[in-house]
């Protein structure tokens, strides 16, 4: 046993001609909540299947709690819990069946199974659902309960594949809040996501983009990188009184590197050669006002977005 | 070693609940049969009885009338009309009144009295096969007797007695005929159905994918999936049987414990079927259709309406990979003439053959492309 829970050495998984997954290396230690990101058809679901055994590996290794997932993906399943953004639960089963069934499949004796049962339905506060049928719970408590069947085997390592997807907010908060508590127990949680936000809240993220890993580290190391922030330029928040037209002038504006929209204001990466009171000027031509101008840190978004532009200006140049 | 069957009891115990929740897929196992052997017992009599048959009597004397109420007494003619041309018979033929015209010529009586040869010509509409030939065999069969009893000289009897005995369903009933045939009919289509629909459902909704990231074994799934179904077609054949016995008055000849034994092999086949189909199709919908595609050869080859022997040597050649071939050999084997294990271990034999085969193929490609994919 070591403190890693999840380990890849250039995992890689090709249909055919086609590379779904490609040298990807990651490590995840125990009691991390690690945000696995990407661009949908970028590989991160048949990560998550290579890691389970759902898939045979092509090439390089993967560790899932020690457990060489090649030599024995059986092994791996015991181990671990596994919810689909899908929460596949059976409709016409009720809360406890649903349970029922599920500790059964994982092999929980009757006595343990009942315990197992009265844990996952107090963690999850499930007691006034019990004889309801799946179906007919909301979404929240659709997750939940799928979350709970997942856990009845008492896994150490989650496997959550954008377990948000469809449901509301204070439903999407709450599920952070219980998986916050659950990796302070020491479970360690492989989350895929679409929302930034949520990227933010997990201790351990990585990006992936056409089937190669191009970011992994803490959210802070990921906003501090190079490659987001080359020397010499510097991020501004700048608000103006239209934010359309201002962001078209803008961009167009020597100096502004990139520029998008957020909220009021414009987003925009400057260099050097940037002048402030240029641009100014240039808007008030048009009738627009600059109301405010800030420096602002790069968020997870602007790195994602810087770095997928890199990669598709690489891939395009090894295209010519 | 891990369990190879790991998971099936939970399976059954999910199995269960979802047929208990799901009426429709109770009332389909157990109203179509009863009501497509209603159709099949009650509905369709194959006997072939009061054709509709015109007479033109134009000799009209003792004679011929004799002729007439001879034909009319044989069961298989309904005289719907007397004639007095030609034409007249045609066009009760060809407007489809009937469907045999019997012309008795001006001298048939004379004739006959005379020790001549008297004809009697007999119009047959042969655009339905099985009443045409019902009609040649007794009208031939009238005219024979007739010309014998003239022929014989009081005192003598004939050289060569031909007795003719049917064995096991005296009276030709047809339920007799089709329901056996049709129980395996329909053992085939509910259980193929019910096993497709069973795996489809979950690939559609998804649950199938989480059950493959848990312990449970292939087998185990597979099994815990298809053995629920098992007992439901167990449980529509005994129906099958009582209703047999109780409503459609079929008496069971031979051994009821032989026919539920050779049963199940045959209901491997079907789940097999199922579980093929259900790794092919994406949809309920598109698993009803292979479904459909699999009966026609159950229902055409088996010699469950046709008899196989009269069957071209390719379409033969075909009936002997269909299963329900040996299944309607055995019901009816057993139901009708009382036969044994001694008689049927033939059909028996490749009946488990390929319920083995079916179903270790069954189990292959669902461990291929269900699990793997």
């Amino acid at each position: 046993m070591t403190d890693i829970a999840i380990r890849t050495e250039n995992l890689t998984r090709k249909f055919g001609d086609f590379t779904a997954v490609s040298d990807v290396n990651i490590t995840v230690q125990h009691g991390e909540v690690f945000g696995f990101l990407g661009p949908n058809g970028s590989g991160k679901t048949t990560v998550i299947k290579l890691l389970t055994g759902l898939l045979p590996l092509s090439g390089g290794n993967a560790w899932v709690d020690g457990i060489d997932v090649r030599k024995d993906p059986d092994a791996v399943r015991e181990h671990i819990g596994y919810m689909s953004q899908k929460f596949s639960l059976y409709d016409d089963l009720t809360v406890m069946e649903n349970l029922t069934f599920y500790g059964r499949i994982y092999g929980l004796r009757p006595d343990k199974l009942r315990s197992r049962i009265d844990d996952i339905i107090s963690q999850n506060a499930l007691s006034p659902y019990v004889e309801r049928q799946a179906g007919k719970l909301s979404g929240g408590w659709k997750q939940r309960l799928a979350l709970g069947c997942s856990m009845l085997h008492e896994p150490k390592i989650m496997f959550l594949d954008e377990p948000t997807a469809g449901i509301d907010p204070v439903a999407r908060r709450q599920l952070w809040d219980l998986l916050f508590d659950l990796s302070g127990k020491g479970i360690t949680f492989f989350v895929t996501t679409h929302y930034m936000d949520e990227a933010e809240r997990c201790s351990h993220v990585a990006y992936i983009y056409y089937s190669k890993l191009i970011a992994d580290g803490t959210p802070m190391e990921l906003e501090a990188m190079p490659d987001v922030n080359p020397p010499g330029t510097k991020r501004l928040e700048i608000r103006t009184t239209e934010v359309t037209r201002g962001l078209r002038l803008a961009r167009k504006f020597p100096g502004v590197l990139s520029a998008t929209v957020f909220g009021q204001s414009v987003h925009a990466l400057v260099d050097g050669s940037f002048d402030q009171a240029a641009l100014g000027k240039r808007l008030n031509g048009q009738g627009i006002d600059i109301t405010e101008v800030r420096p602002l840190t790069a968020s997870l978004e602007d790195v994602f977005v810087e770095l997928t532009y890199r990669r598709q200006a690489e891939l395009e140049a090894s295209r010519a | 070693m891990r369990n190879p069957f790991q998971g099936i009891g939970a399976v059954i115990y999910k199995e269960v609940i979802h047929i208990q929740r799901d009426s429709t897929a109770i009332v389909f196992a157990l109203m179509i049969p009863i009501l497509q052997m209603t159709i099949l017992g009650f509905g369709i009599d194959t006997n072939i009885r009061q054709i509709k048959t015109v007479i033109m009597d134009n000799d009209n004397k003792k004679l011929s009338r004799e002729l007439v109420d001879r034909l009319r007494n044989t069961d298989t003619y309904n005289v719907a009309k007397y004639v007095y041309s030609d034409r007249e018979m045609n066009e009760a033929i060809i407007g489809g009144k009937a469907r045999v015209g019997i012309k008795i010529p001006w001298d048939y009586s004379d004739r006959l009295l005379k020790g001549e040869t008297a004809q009697v010509m007999v119009l047959i509409d042969g655009s339905d096969s099985s009443v045409a030939g019902q009609a040649i065999n007794v009208t031939t069969a009238i005219g024979l007797d007739e010309s014998l009893k003239r022929v014989l000289t009081t005192g003598q009897t004939l050289p060569v007695e031909v007795r003719p005995k049917v064995l096991f369903n005296p009276d030709s009933r047809s339920p007799n005929f089709f329901l056996p045939g049709l129980t395996a009919v329909l053992l085939l289509s509910v259980t193929t159905f019910l096993t497709a629909f069973a795996i489809v459902k979950e690939k559609e909704k998804g649950t199938l994918e989480q059950l493959f990231v848990t312990p449970v074994q292939p087998m185990g799934l597979l099994l815990g999936k298809i053995l629920p179904y098992f007992a439901i077609g167990f449980t529509e054949l005994c129906i099958i049987l009582l209703a047999l016995v109780n409503i459609f008055r079929v008496p069971i000849h031979g051994s009821v414990i032989l026919l539920l034994l050779l049963s199940m092999p045959y209901l491997f086949v079907s789940l097999s079927f199922g579980t093929l189909i259900s790794t092919r199709a994406r949809s309920q919908a598109e698993a009803m259709q292979m479904a459909f595609l699999t009966f026609l050869p159950s229902i055409f080859f088996s010699g469950y309406i046709f008899p196989r022997e009269t069957m071209p040597l390719p379409f033969y050649i075909i009936s002997m990979f269909v299963p329900a071939t040996y299944f309607i050999n055995i019901t009816r084997g057993i139901i009708l003439r009382g036969a044994g294990l001694r008689h049927l271990w033939f059909d028996g034999m490749m009946l488990t053959i390929m319920g083995a085969l079916l179903f270790f193929a069954a189990a292959r490609r669902f461990q291929k492309k269900v699990i793997a994919s």
